[in-house]
């Protein structure tokens, strides 16, 4: 049965149905539905739900938790999620399996509660130290924030690798109907590389650090190999109206949705366009866009001063145009608007095209 | 595709409204999408919600243009005035927003004036404005049947009965009164 | 011939990395002991920071989960939390434990965490080459304090027990010291308590440990003993400073 439900709340909602049995996390709007919920409702599950001192608290002891062997998640905002990038280089390096959600704000500094995606960068180049790669998936609406939940256990068990979905702080707030289709866990190995104290097995050490240069280089070799075992397997994207089309809008998340209505009006003007929706943002979907290879021109649609438009540059060569337009500062633009942008953009190739 | 915005004063039941609206479409299993202010513009005092009923798949749930529109307090009227559609509707709590020339108004839109405070009041529960308000709205611009917004109110509200009886007689009046606006 | 003394089975037959005269080394033998007299050895997990301690991984016969620097305490909340049936303790420097992570420290004693935390105070940051810590001495000479500590610029070391005994939620807080045979016995039985207390799970422990650093400090093995009774001691609150009023809680 549907019911109304938060974006934030189905998220907690969902990760205690994926089995999540431990949240530890600090109050930052507009995340804070996540631990309220949780507070509310881990005990339900016999699990735990502690406030920490900070975001950087917070992480080390998802960290601590998921080094002992149990689904872990933490929730934060931007501000918090910078706190954190510490923690995720290390949770990275352990190889530890944990959930987090930044349910973006935007900025710099303590910047504004609006909605933003100028956390793209932050979340998809490695905000902390070293070379590493956490997963990042996007959701546009709140039923796939509860897919995504679920998948997101499953990615952080499989590959023993963070996990991070993103939203903006306006779809964390927003009801949708959504219904929880019963988890069906991943089958996955038992975690026998967990501290859980020796019993009768070997002796388990989770460290992150390696002094000697080559055993170094060894490890990053090895977590390299994993991060191209993820980039191959993980590519997810969802497409609207793009069969036929010409053009295409780029866009994920709250943007994307904006930019689904865009499309409807350009199409109505009659111009062949389609959206590219990534919904892994790392990594990013690149085999999936470069199939669009008769696209003659993209317009990447971001809350921010541009940051996915270097991927999907990257992605589609130099051969096509590739634009940018975005609202900054907690401003969402109307879909009229992104029509307009797009027309303003790509004005010579819709011209020379003929395709009216 | 209906899309309403509803704004006023924190504590004047705007997000509960937007609820029962949004809860009333998936009734009907219709799309619907329910979008808040939030933060600390909520602490200062103002609140508004975006809410859409629509037949198929929501694009942006952000609502800039609304066809209905429910202004519960002066700043809120001002404010969205320009931006409801041409042919739309403006509800007005008439009981707060003073009808005076010195407001600017619009004649392409129908505005409605409701002093749902007094009604309210007479019926001995001054709480119950904001539901007056949500059945003149269900008579004059109805986008789903009488049946899913007396079933959404039903299922969200209080569970007390006593309270839940007021709610179904605030319903009424004030659809009653939106009817008698024709 | 009866046995007097043999190497713990609490720790592997890795050789330390401790510097020569360090009293690091009796420290983490004195817990290994511990884990293996109370028989907690096989449900333990132990969390090391960022430090001296940072390699103990390869001592300790135990799980051991490596934390980031000032982060072992919320680290081993996360394992307790996890594993609430398991024996954690964590172990950090006083860099670690009263500068970075000071925070973490005096929230998860406030929180009463059923945590046992070990916090070796050398007066300085050994790993990084010596600079100058929380608990150095006023007028020390560090790679940071070259003109000895002085009050005016960088204030009087901080007594972490004695903060920690003013925090409800410790419920057991000892300053001890490993100059002297008779001090290695205290610290060891300081060990055996704070263990217990959290077996018994009265909250959180933490145990003071005053340890040479006689590299950093730039004297013998020898004078860096007497240093730490002469320079470092009158610095701090000794002893038991809180213990829990409960009965059963006893050393050995």
């Amino acid at each position: 049965m549907k019911t109304l439900m938060k974006g934030n709340e189905a998220i907690a909602e969902a990760a205690l149905q994926a089995g999540c049995r431990l949240f530890f996390g600090y109050p930052i709007t507009p995340s804070t539905e996540i631990p309220e919920y949780m507070a509310k409702k881990m005990k339900r599950v016999g699990g735990t739900f502690l406030q920490a001192e900070s975001e950087v608290a917070a992480i080390n002891m998802v960290y601590g938790a998921a080094a002992a062997g149990e689904r872990v998640m933490t929730a934060t905002s931007t501000p918090g999620f910078s706190l954190m990038q510490e923690g995720v280089s290390y949770i990275f390096a352990a190889e530890l399996p944990v959930v987090i959600v930044d349910v973006m704000r935007h900025g710099p500094g303590l910047g504004g509660l609006g909605a933003t995606q100028a956390d793209y960068f932050q979340l998809t180049k490695g905000g902390g130290h070293g070379d590493y790669h956490p997963i990042v998936l996007a959701p546009a609406t709140v039923m796939e924030m509860v897919e995504l939940t679920y998948l997101a256990f499953d990615l952080a068990d499989e590959y023993r690798n963070p996990v991070i979905l993103a939203l903006e702080g306006i779809s964390g707030q927003m009801m949708e109907p959504v219904e929880f289709m019963p988890y069906r866990p991943k089958a996955l190995p038992p975690k026998t590389w967990a501290a859980t104290g020796i019993g009768d097995k070997p002796k388990v050490n989770i460290v992150s650090y390696v002094l000697a240069n080559e055993a170094g280089e060894l490890h990053n070799l090895h977590w390299a190999k994993k991060i191209e075992r993820m980039r191959a397997a993980e590519q997810r994207y969802d497409t609207y109206r793009m069969d036929d089309a010409e053009f295409a809008l780029v866009a994920f998340g709250i943007s994307g949705r904006i930019a689904e209505s865009a499309v409807d009006i350009l199409r109505a003007e009659g111009i062949r366009i389609g959206l590219f929706r990534p919904i892994s943002l790392w990594p990013f979907p690149t085999d999936g866009m470069r199939k669009y290879s008769r696209i003659r021109g993209w317009l990447s649609v971001e809350l921010s001063a541009g940051q996915m438009v270097d991927d999907v540059r990257l992605t589609v060569g130099s051969g096509t145009p590739v634009h940018f337009f975005g609202r900054q500062g907690g401003m969402t633009p109307d879909p009229e608007d992104v029509a307009e942008a797009f027309k303003m953009a790509l004005h010579n190739e819709l011209n020379a095209g003929g395709v009216r | 595709m209906k899309k309403y915005l509803i704004a006023g004063f924190g504590g004047q039941g705007v997000l509960f409204i937007g609820r029962i609206l949004a809860q009333a479409g998936l009734e009907e299993d219709k799309q619907v999408t329910w979008l808040p202010s939030y933060g600390p513009e909520m602490r200062g005092g103002t609140a508004n919600c975006s809410v859409i009923i629509a037949a198929k798949k929501i694009g942006s749930p952000i609502v800039s243009r609304p066809d209905i529109a429910v202004m519960m307090n002066t700043p809120s009227y001002k404010k969205f005035l320009p931006h409801v559609v041409p042919g739309g509707f403006m509800f007005l709590n008439s009981s707060i927003i003073p009808d005076t020339a010195a407001l600017p108004s619009r004649a392409d839109i129908r505005i409605l004036r409701v002093p749902i405070n007094e009604m309210a009041h007479e019926m001995g529960k001054d709480s119950v404005a904001n539901i007056i308000m949500l059945g003149v709205i269900q008579a004059v611009t109805p986008v789903v049947s009488d049946a899913a917004i007396q079933a959404a109110l039903a299922g969200i509200s209080t569970k007390n009965h006593e309270l839940k009886e007021l709610n179904e007689k605030a319903l009424n009046i004030g659809y009653q009164y939106g009817v008698s606006l024709g | 011939m009866s046995v007097v003394f043999e190497r713990t089975r609490g720790l592997t037959d890795q050789s330390t990395h401790f510097c020569p005269g360090c009293t690091h080394g009796v420290i983490i033998r004195l817990i290994a002991e511990v884990l293996v007299d109370m028989d907690l050895l096989e449900r333990t997990i132990g969390v090391e920071p960022v430090g001296c301690t940072g390699f103990c991984e390869n001592y300790f016969a135990c799980d051991i989960v490596g934390a980031a620097h000032g982060r072992a305490v919320a680290v081993a909340t996360g394992v307790k939390r996890a594993r609430p049936d398991r024996f954690v303790f964590s172990l950090q420097g006083d860099g670690d434990g009263a500068a970075i992570g000071l925070a973490e420290t005096i929230s998860a004693a406030a929180r009463g965490e059923k945590i046992s935390s070990i916090f070796i105070n050398n007066s300085i940051y050994g790993m990084t080459g010596g600079q100058m810590s929380p608990t150095s001495w006023v007028g020390q000479k560090t790679a940071t304090s070259p003109y000895g500590r002085d009050v005016e610029l960088n204030g009087q070391p901080l007594d972490l027990p004695l903060l920690l005994s003013q925090v409800d939620g410790a419920a057991y807080v000892a300053s001890v010291s490993v100059e002297s045979p008779q001090e290695v016995i205290a610290a060891k039985q300081a060990i055996h308590k704070a263990f217990e207390v959290q077996i018994a799970g009265l909250g959180y422990s933490f145990v003071s440990i005053l340890s040479t650093c006689p590299t950093n400090w730039g004297v013998t093995p020898v004078e860096a003993l007497s240093w730490l009774e002469s320079k470092m001691k009158p610095q701090f609150h000794l002893g038991e400073l809180k213990k829990p009023a409960l009965e059963g809680v006893t050393g050995p």
